[in-house]
């Protein structure tokens, strides 16, 4: 990790040495960067095909045999959900395999003091109260919280209790219900609950999306590095000079 | 000795002949060799019929009203052939200490060779006074008869879940069967009240096998509790093609589309309503146009209304459901993400407004 951190500073001196107006740093690896686009998708997928499993549209008229709607929305659910838990377990293992950016969501520094006040900080600096933010390559540690308690635990909880309910249609000798269902729902009580805090975990992930969007485009105008751009190129740039505040 | 399946076919007027051309037959049915003849008629003579205790505790007699009324196989073929119902205060002839005198004599006699079966569950307030059997709390009347039980089977969704009188605020705390007695083998057979072919099926299996059928994880017999309602449906192609019934007595009522949206709770219901059905195979709560009410569920009464669709979530008093929370949620957060970006941009304004001057 420090020697990685290392090649971070030789790159960033490397650009200064250049005398390049933005210095940058390439950060989002190819593997995450399509993850997220697709995770992204697939959430909007999932998040609009769930509602209206729980609220359906108005009835339609004619033969039953001459429509499927409900069965099609149930379809794009069930491989949206499926696109979301592999392209899941493949950022997992690319928090191993890819470079020390690719886990920073999956540990947060829980255990250091500095990283608490960089969190206390950004909270100022989002509350008004900080004049300035600091410089990250990487993610600020508010951003890391957020993404680790509020995104990966809720994306956690959506997938097993969404393969428990999927479980129940696949029948007691499917895999899903073997590995899922068959203790996640006496967990709960019985189906219905499951099926009750499945569509809450769907509004908690709504409101994520909102405040990340949100961040996102704003931090993108006024903090001291790209948001956006980077998670399309890879790459992390700054609008000044001065050393980042994460250690690199 | 107790009576064997033997005797009791003998008492019932069947000849040995007759008696011996079914032993060969069964053995014939069950593809098994000729030889197999003697060792069907040696179980059947030297078997004895297992005794069945049948207590009730806190509960309406619908799981005996449904027992009565079953067709396959006809209930008095199983009380009067199958098994021995020594004692069953609701449908028995003797009462009082007679009565009572029975279950001593069982559980002593029959140390480990009995099937006790249980419909209501025992309140445990108050010392378990909320119901009273011959003097003494169902509690202890359970927990004595169960001392040397084989296996116990939980009638219903009362000896199962707890059903209604276990609903919130469970003034007399009412519990289910498994939560206190806990080291016997206990089937559950929930409902409100269950099948009667089903409730017969599972006697019967337990009596010719001498042990559980296949259960699942929550101790339900996987063969009638494996599939929910939805899954076998005569109105699922409805479901699916996104047809529903959206008020009582509209179009869709009359034509019997899928009841999804007033609530019908087949889609997290694990019950053979749909393939048993009800009184001889007759019908079933959504044949007869109304939704799955879910009442072999665990705490069903408890999960908001029979006819919503999405349950209501109780939070300090206030009702609301999934979506409404949701929504709610979303829209303070929407709410302050727009007045968060309101308060950046005037304090990013006044900032370049500084620099310049």
């Amino acid at each position: 990790m420090a020697r990685k951190a290392s090649v971070d500073s030789a790159a960033l001196a490397l650009a200064a040495a250049h005398g390049q107006e933005q210095e940058a740093v390439y950060i989002y690896e190819a593997p995450v960067r399509l993850w997220h686009w697709v995770n992204a998708l697939a959430i909007l997928v999932l998040a609009v095909s769930g509602y209206f499993i729980g609220s359906p549209f108005p009835t339609l008229s004619g033969e039953a045999s001459s429509h499927y709607l409900m069965g099609y929305i149930r379809f794009a659910h069930f491989a949206a959900g499926y696109v979301l838990a592999i392209g899941f377990l493949f950022r997992i293992y690319w928090a191993l395999a890819g470079n020390h950016h690719a886990h920073q969501i999956f540990v947060p520094p829980v255990h250091s003091a500095s990283w608490w006040d960089g969190v206390i900080h950004e909270a100022k600096w989002y509350l008004f109260l900080a004049r300035e933010p600091r410089k990250y390559v990487g993610h600020n540690p508010l951003a890391t919280l957020t993404m680790h308690f509020v995104f990966i635990w809720v994306i956690v909880f959506m997938i097993f209790t969404g393969f428990a309910l999927y479980g129940e249609g696949e029948g007691m000798d499917s895999w899903q219900y073997r590995l899922f269902s068959s203790w996640i729902i006496p967990l709960f009580g019985q189906s219905q609950d499951v099926h009750t805090w499945h569509h809450l975990g769907m509004w908690a992930i709504v409101c994520f999306s909102l405040v990340h969007i949100y961040a996102a485009v704003r931090e993108d105008i006024v903090s001291r590095q790209s948001i956006i751009s980077s998670m399309i190129s890879g790459w992390r740039m700054f609008k000044d000079h001065r050393p980042p505040d994460d250690g690199h | 000795m107790l009576e064997s399946f033997y005797d009791v076919m003998r008492r019932q007027g069947i000849s040995r002949r007759s008696f011996l051309k079914f032993c060969s037959l069964t053995a014939a049915s069950l593809g098994l060799g000729p030889s197999f003849n003697a060792t069907i008629a040696h179980a059947m003579e030297n078997k004895p019929r297992i005794p069945v205790l049948w207590l009730h505790g806190l509960e309406c007699t619908c799981c005996s009203e449904s027992f009565i009324r079953s067709a396959h196989p006809l209930v008095k073929d199983v009380i009067l052939s199958m098994l021995s119902l020594d004692y069953d205060d609701t449908i028995m002839a003797s009462a009082g200490h007679q009565a009572e005198a029975i279950v001593t004599e069982i559980v002593e006699k029959n140390k480990g060779n009995y099937i006790l079966a249980v419909e209501g569950n025992p309140p445990l307030n108050e010392d378990g006074m909320f119901c009273i059997i011959g003097g003494k709390p169902f509690v202890d009347q359970l927990k004595y008869a169960a001392s040397n039980a084989k296996a116990i089977i939980s009638w219903g969704s009362c000896a199962s879940w707890g059903c209604v009188q276990a609903a919130r605020p469970n003034p007399t705390r009412a519990t289910p069967v498994h939560q206190v007695i806990t080291d016997k083998p206990i089937i559950k057979v929930p409902g409100c009240p269950p099948i009667a072919e089903v409730m017969t099926a599972v006697v019967t299996y337990i009596l010719t096998f001498e042990r559980f059928p296949e259960l699942d994880r929550q101790g339900r017999p996987k063969m009638f509790y494996s599939q929910r309602i939805h899954d076998k449906c005569y109105r699922r192609p409805h479901f699916d093609a996104g047809q529903y019934v959206e008020s009582w007595d509209d179009e869709g009522a009359r034509k019997g589309y899928c009841l999804y949206k007033m609530g019908c709770k087949g889609p997290t219901t694990y019950n053979a309503c749909s393939t048993v059905r009800w009184n001889n195979g007759t019908s079933f709560p959504i044949q007869s146009g109304h939704g799955c009410i879910g009442c072999s569920e665990e705490g069903f009464w408890d999960k908001g209304g029979f006819y919503d669709r999405l349950t209501n979530i109780n939070a300090f008093g206030i009702e609301a459901n999934a979506d409404k929370i949701g929504l709610t949620a979303a829209a303070v957060v929407g709410g302050a993400a727009a007045i968060h970006a309101g308060v950046t941009a005037v304090k990013r304004a006044r900032e370049s407004g500084d620099k310049q001057s």
